[in-house]
């Protein structure tokens, strides 16, 4: 270990760190422009210039190694002289239109000109001018602004594995750019934003709304799919104004997908702000929650428990979904269902629906298997940390799924499911490398599971995992990739029929059948709403969407931003959103209103606080005790023995911009479906 | 949308090339196939070629279009017959690159980067192109056009109008780059 001496301090860094990491490590502050902690160095902005001693020139700090003996001081005359220089270089042709730039408030170049620049400029010539390039629906470009730091030219390679973006021309005329005015197409675009120190790229949808200054943060976790990236929701008055991500190693390192970071707009449109009725008329009125409540329940007061049956959609809570697993107990229902899809998968032991390896476990995996699984629109960032142990340990990947481009090269076996039962009796020519992996990994995606004999796949993978050591003492390689943020915390807190019970397929057959009277949809709008049209549906959720369609009673529920939830990732991770905003109108929080509406049929709920629904998941599942931490789950076997039927793979998710009711709102997504999916089928 | 290929003598040699490269880094190959294919194409490199060429290397379309771009020898629009470089760089200037330039401009009607209405000339000032002990130098296509003066090169580009051999090298009959006149105060004359 190197032990180095920077201003005067000595310090010992970790072999291999280079100089700008030592310091930062010793809390040594050096300015930076291209260099970023997550992608590689470049070294061509040289604002981290700094001296050591017997070198004749300043040295570009985030380039050279930490070496034995070293002394190197950041603020010496040279240094300051140094940093001048470049920074007066870098203004030269910077416009300096930060009074009407998007960055401005919270721009690195603005930051570090006031910190370490000269007071004035010495240039009187013209500025050159770069024309903007078109990116698509959500990065604004204004390229004038441009530094050619290449951030955002190396993440696009490095991160995403898809290079869209280069630097064409060189010297002066060097532009940021993509081939031939063609759009991003990348699932992380966002974080180009985000990585950009100046204001060349900033938010399409967030520009000229706002400045960084006026905006309140709010902590949160993201629910628009299952992998709970870390978010800070930024705030102004009552309105979401955007969503940026917060470092979390374990789950998205620094980055967001763009569905999180885009569709918050969804937010402010079709929201339900109060609670209303279907009338005779057969059209929705607005009642008072009062009246909502006395119509559910006179109409529950002639119904058997066992013909009243409840679904949970996707985007809900734990809290909510316990008290309303509760509620349907007191009223004597069987039926529920947390899994819209009618998936039947999700009743065995806990490692059966988990992403056992953890997501940064997915780093140490040396062979990757994907089955029935598109990871880059399931989970973006899962695929991002793929992407990244194969571009530092050149993971293998290979795939049972119908092909798409995934940013890392996948071996293509087909999509037809009955090669797992040649991989299992070791027919295929997988196997070999199946068998010399030390640490291999596996991941069953919902398009696997999804299926009618989705439970057959889940035990025939579990014997490929057992045969070829995907489980081993320290290491379990076996992983369900779940789609949905509410998914784990539902099959936790048992939110599924008992054996007497009927699933979500049954549930809207017995509706359609008029077996099934009421039925009690929690924000569930994936499923075909049509069978329920004979019954009476209480709808409880955000927005006017499908299930909304075909209710009696709407009861206005909260969206992620508006409550605080507990969510559990697809790791089994438990987390906690934070409230950003008041819900619109007379909307309540979802446990709430099922707590209040308990209290109106006489059943009341045992809790009324936070403290005490809290208290309830822990009863029903002690580790939602456990927050921010991965209980390891006991390897046992589930799934059920049977026939594979040969029907090939489908992907779960056919649009990624547009999976919820959120996102089908949001004019953004809207945007890029069209843009984006339609340029792409354009190359097809 | 046109496709580009190789010609089939080019094909081979394109084979050739990739010889000298190892199969994982066959990549670096980008640069000798750019040129041949812009040989191909008559001096210039469509984008249809550099689509084709990083198809064939697998480098990303993107990664392509920057080498495309970088190298300044590498033509993205269409050339006239003759690539008129003219070398503006000093020694060529304080030798009379300007008055080449005049030529150009009132001879043939074209400033820097553009191209003659018959399509036969561009002009294009480059910098030193490595010939300063016989500037003024103008290279057209691949050869070489040495101590030029207005009239000199005057007389080429009619040649080359009227599609006469033109002989490249030193227009005053230097040898090589040897001294221009006999250095006789060299021997004590």
């Amino acid at each position: 270990m190197p032990k180095l001496v920077i201003d005067d301090k000595e310090i010992e860094v970790p072999e291999g760190m280079t100089v700008l990491q030592a310091a930062a490590g010793a809390g040594i502050e050096i300015p930076v422009f291209c260099y970023h902690p997550k992608l590689s160095i470049a070294g061509n902005c040289r604002m981290c210039l700094v001296e050591v001693k017997n070198t004749p020139k300043p040295v570009a700090s985030c380039a050279m190694p930490a070496c034995e003996g070293m002394v190197v001081h950041t603020n010496s005359a040279m240094v300051e002289k140094a940093r001048k220089g470049v920074l007066e270089f870098l203004l030269i042709n910077h416009p300096l239109d930060c009074p009407i730039c998007d960055q401005g408030g919270e721009c690195d170049l603005q930051d570090i000109t006031m910190a370490y620049g000269r007071t004035s400029s010495r240039f009187d010539l013209n500025k050159r001018a770069v024309p903007d390039k078109e990116f698509g629906p959500l990065i604004e470009t204004a390229m004038n602004r441009c530094i050619q730091c290449t951030r955002c030219v190396r993440f696009s390679s490095e991160i995403v594995g898809i290079p869209e973006l280069g630097a064409m021309g060189r010297g002066e005329d060097m532009e940021i750019g993509t081939y031939v005015q063609k759009t991003i197409t990348s699932e992380l675009s966002g974080n180009m934003i985000d990585i950009c120190p100046v204001g060349a790229l900033t938010s399409k949808p967030y520009s000229f709304k706002g400045r960084s200054w006026e905006l309140s943060h709010t902590p949160s976790i993201d629910v628009f799919d299952a992998v709970g990236s870390a978010i800070r929701v930024d705030t102004r008055g009552r309105e979401v104004m955007r969503i940026l991500p917060r470092q979390n190693d374990e789950v998205n390192e620094t980055w967001i997908s763009d569905k999180t970071r885009f569709a918050y707009d969804g937010l402010k449109y079709q929201r339900l702000d109060q609670p209303y009725a279907r009338g005779e008329d057969g059209l929705l009125h607005p009642v008072g929650w009062n009246e909502a409540f006395s119509l559910i329940a006179d109409r529950l007061q002639h119904v058997s428990g066992n013909h009243i049956a409840a679904l949970a959609g996707d985007m809900v809570d734990a809290e909510s979904m316990v008290a309303l697993k509760d509620l349907m107990i007191s009223l004597g229902s069987p039926h529920i269902d947390c899994r819209q899809e009618g998936s039947s998968v999700g009743v065995g032991p806990r490692c059966s629906y988990l992403f056992n390896t953890t997501i940064a476990g997915i780093e140490q995996a040396d062979f990757c298997l994907l089955i029935g699984t598109n990871p880059r629109w399931e989970a973006p960032l899962i695929n991002a940390r793929i992407r990244k142990n194969y571009l530092f340990n050149n993971l293998s990947v290979a795939s049972i799924a119908p092909i798409y481009p995934l940013g890392y090269p996948v071996k293509d076996l087909g999509d037809d499911p009955q090669i797992l039962e040649k991989i299992l009796k070791g027919k295929h020519p997988l196997c070999s490398a199946l068998k010399a992996a030390e640490k291999p990994m596996l991941i069953l995606g919902q398009g696997a599971l999804r299926r009618a004999d989705g439970d057959v796949i889940l035990r025939l993978t579990q014997e490929i995992a057992d045969k070829y050591g995907f489980v081993q003492k320290a290491w379990n390689g076996f992983n369900v990739l779940q789609t949905v943020a509410s998914r784990v915390a539902g099959l936790d807190l048992g939110f599924v029929p008992d054996p007497k019970g009927y699933g979500t397929q049954k549930i809207l057959e017995a509706a359609k059948k008029k077996k099934i009277e009421v039925v009690y949809l929690l924000a569930a709008d994936e499923i075909d709403v049509k069978p329920l049209e004979s019954a009476f549906v209480i709808y409880q959720g955000h927005h006017g969407d499908r299930g909304a369609t075909v209710a009696d009673v709407i009861l206005p529920g909260c969206a992620y931003t508006e409550k605080e939830g507990t969510y559990v990732n697809t790791e089994g991770r438990v987390q906690k959103t934070l409230k950003a905003t008041p819900p619109p109108g007379e909307a309540k929080e979802d446990w709430k209103i099922i707590k209040a509406l308990s209290d109106k049929l006489g059943l009341s709920l045992p809790y009324a606080t936070p403290k005490e629904i809290q208290a309830r998941l822990v009863e029903v599942n002690p580790l939602f005790d456990e927050v921010d931490r991965i209980q390891p789950s006991s390897w046992k076997p589930f799934g059920r023995e049977g026939d594979v039927n040969p029907t090939p793979f489908e992907f779960a998710i056919k649009n990624f911009y547009m999976t919820d009711s959120i996102s089908r709102h949001s004019r953004t997504m809207a945007k890029c479906v069209q843009q984006i999916l339609g340029q792409e089928k354009v190359h097809a | 949308m046109t496709t580009f290929k190789f010609s089939k003598e080019n094909a081979e040699r394109v084979k050739e090339i990739l010889i000298y490269y190892p199969p994982d880094r066959k990549a670096s190959a980008i640069l000798p196939l750019f040129e041949l294919a812009q040989r191909q194409c008559g001096g210039w490199l469509p984008k249809e070629a550099i689509e084709a060429i990083t198809e064939m290397l697998e480098v990303s379309l993107i990664r392509g279009y920057e080498v495309a771009t970088f190298y300044t020898m590498f033509n993205l629009q269409p050339l006239g017959k003759y690539h008129l470089q003219v070398c503006g760089t000093t020694p060529c200037m304080l030798r009379g690159s300007e008055d080449l330039k005049g030529v150009c401009k009132r001879h043939l009607g074209i400033e820097n980067k553009e191209t003659t209405k018959d399509g036969l000339f561009t002009l294009t000032e480059v910098e030193c192109i490595g010939a300063c002990a016989n500037a003024p130098v103008v290279q057209i296509n691949d050869d070489y056009f040495e101590d030029l003066d207005e009239k000199s090169f005057l007389k080429i580009l009619e040649d080359l109008k009227a599609d006469r051999e033109v002989k490249p090298g030193s227009a005053i009959g230097r040898q090589g780059s040897a001294p221009e006149r006999r250095r006789d105060h060299a021997k004590g004359k």
